[in-house]
């Protein structure tokens, strides 16, 4: 159990390594935290985080209007799953949610990170304002986004000139989930730009001055060294984007209300309805499944299609 | 052990460094200053996107500094000719006042419960060898994974079960679950960094496992423990999701809950709520402008580097 010791060490290290010895008489017990002390989180994370994941598999079997007990109920909830034309659709609002958040947040939070990683003059400024999104509450952002595009006092009655009566544009179905996309890439770009800017201090300079050498433009440079170099952290950003656009709730909640009509009822809002409006918690339970399993696919999806492809060291060569 | 893994390290430290400084000679010799000239582009984004963010923020702030009336006749956004505070007024009138101490009664419990929590475990997980605490570890890992939103449903059974329902318990429980895993993580890997000897040569001293605890772990890990703090504060500071589902009445309202309230409540009086979205922000902005790093570590520590 106890790791063995180098049987020879040094003259020098003598004196400690007596001392070690000593420590090493001792028990365990005396030496060492018990798993006593891990006990507390490990309960009290399995009580309000592990139980509830179980539970809700448990609760899509049942029939439950969130007063009195759940019944159970078979496979109903399950069956009615198959049938829901507003669960598909509230899916493929979900999919086009992540994949328009994906392409819009990664290239804008990329080149800025990749920006605020240098040493440009003016960047300390810049950069303590692009983080003030990350401070807000959702319902902050929301609320603020939902005033400043006001139909009758925002930014759209500023533009009448070109929009004409259009102003409502979050009241237009064709539109609403297009601004909840950028809304949400408001808030969430800061966060995956200090992804980026971490990971982008952290590229070796030499590769920069080899490729110099070499002849390489800046331009060169970033598809050459910069892209290849971030792509684990690629990866993670893509993963969180994904689980996040698959789990996002309260920015649209407050933003629309799923609304207009359902034109950006998303997944969890679908759940979130069917649960604390319409008081079907079991079928709420079910759709709530169905998420925690997209979720997850979207990230091993993630990981398998970029991440183990290419498992060689990123300072090879170095 | 240590002196042969010091080995290797040190060679390949020497091998960037050797051609490191070869580089520079040749750089120097094809007459390459290692400055570069600006990035033009990426420049160019930046600021269009500090334009993004600054514009929406100015209007919020200039809006909430008029008068209504002012407000529906103003210019989109032109600064307010005569500024007033009076919206701010509204809004603390309107039970703003109630739902900050909730919220703060939120967060400082919820951290406090995690804090106490989090490092104990961590603790136990960097030191000892039981394989429970292995176990209960990779639980937690796993559990980064669940996403709150998918469990309301079960968590509201469980809730009004355990008769928290409507209480401010009932939003600190699920909350401090929920950053349970980051901050053990956080710490944990922290704590991985104090050296081995520091343990043995304390407990050699006499220094009992919670002494060491107090004299050694607190002392060697407050950074990753103002870390977790802030990441645990902001995240109970504007959550919604919970207070949502969890509380109804008015007197345990929170801030983000109430904010969503004032929508309905003050129907177009725009400049009184958005005076409420300024003073719902206003107290992590002024954290912001004094712990900088501190805030962007915690507001990162998710991301799990």
């Amino acid at each position: 159990m106890i790791p063995a010791i180098d049987p020879t060490p040094s003259p020098a290290r003598r004196a400690v390594g007596d001392r070690e010895e000593a420590v090493l008489q001792m028990s365990d017990h005396d030496r060492r935290p018990g798993a006593v002390w891990a006990l507390p989180a490990f309960l009290f994370f399995a009580a309000f985080a592990v139980l509830p994941m179980v539970l809700v598999l448990v609760l899509s079997f049942t029939s439950w209007n969130g007063l009195g007990d759940p019944q159970p109920a078979g496979m109903e909830n399950w069956q009615r799953l198959a049938k829901d034309d507003e669960l598909v659709a509230s899916l493929w609002r979900t999919l086009l949610v992540m994949v328009a958040s994906w392409a819009l947040q990664t290239p804008i939070a990329l080149g800025i990170g990749v920006w605020a990683a240098g040493k440009q003059r003016n960047r300390a400024v810049l950069s303590a304002l692009f983080f003030v999104p990350l401070l807000l509450s959702t319902p902050a952002i929301a609320l603020m986004w939902r005033t400043f595009l006001d139909a009758s006092f925002g930014l759209p009655n500023a533009l009448r000139g070109v929009l004409g009566d259009n102003t409502n544009l979050l009241g237009n179905p064709d539109l609403a989930i297009w601004i909840a996309v950028f809304v949400m890439s408001w808030q969430w770009i800061p966060f995956h730009t200090l992804l980026y800017q971490g990971a982008a201090r952290g590229v070796p300079v030499v590769l920069y001055e080899a490729s110099v050498i070499d002849g390489a433009g800046r331009w060169r440079q970033f598809w050459s060294i910069t892209l290849p170099q971030l792509r684990y952290t690629i990866v993670t950003s893509t993963i969180l984007m994904l689980v996040g656009s698959v789990t996002t709730f309260d920015a649209i909640l407050v933003l629309t209300e799923g609304g207009p009509g359902t034109a950006t009822r998303i997944l969890p809002l679908h759940m979130y309805f069917m649960g604390f409006t319409g008081y079907e918690m079991g079928y709420a339970s079910a759709v709530a499944v169905l998420i925690v399993v997209l979720g997850t696919a979207m990230s091993l999806a993630a990981v398998r299609l970029s991440g183990f492809r290419a498992m060689q060291s990123q300072s090879e060569g170095l | 052990m240590t002196t042969d893994v010091k080995t290797p390290d040190d060679t390949t430290d020497a091998v960037p460094a050797g051609r490191s400084s070869r580089a520079h000679t040749a750089l120097r010799r094809v007459g390459w200053n290692t400055r570069q000239r600006p990035n033009l582009l990426a420049g160019l984004l930046a600021l269009a996107w500090a334009f993004v963010i600054a514009v929406p923020l100015y209007y919020i702030i200039q809006s909430s500094l008029v008068t209504r009336s002012d407000y529906l006749s103003k210019t989109f956004l032109a600064w307010p000719t005569r500024p007033t505070l009076k919206n701010y007024q509204t809004a603390l009138d309107s039970g703003f006042n109630r739902y900050l101490l909730n919220t703060a009664v939120v967060t400082v419990f919820t951290v406090a419960i995690v804090l106490v929590l989090a490092i104990p475990a961590a603790y136990a997980i960097s030191r000892s060898r039981s394989r429970f605490v292995g176990r209960g570890f990779s639980m937690m890992l796993l559990g980064l994974a669940i996403p709150a939103q998918a469990v309301i449903v079960p968590l509201y059974l469980i809730i009004t079960r355990i008769d928290q329902y409507d209480k401010l318990t009932g939003i600190i429980l699920p909350t401090a679950a929920f950053s349970l895993p980051v901050a053990v993580l956080v710490l944990t890997s922290s704590l991985r960094d104090i050296p081995r000897e520091l343990y043995e040569a304390m407990t050699l001293d006499g220094a009992t496992v919670t002494r060491l605890l107090f004299t050694l772990v607190l002392p060697m890990s407050r950074s990753s423990i103002t870390t977790v703090g802030v990441y645990t504060a902001i995240g109970a500071w504007n959550g919604l999701l919970f207070p949502l589902i969890l509380t109804q009445s008015d007197s345990q309202r929170v801030l983000t809950l109430g904010l969503w309230k004032f929508q309905g409540q003050f129907g177009t009086d725009f400049p009184a709520l958005l005076a409420a979205v300024v003073l719902s922000g206003l107290p992590i902005l002024l954290l912001y402008l004094f712990g900088r790093r501190q805030l962007i570590s915690g507001v990162t520590a998710g991301a799990g580097k």
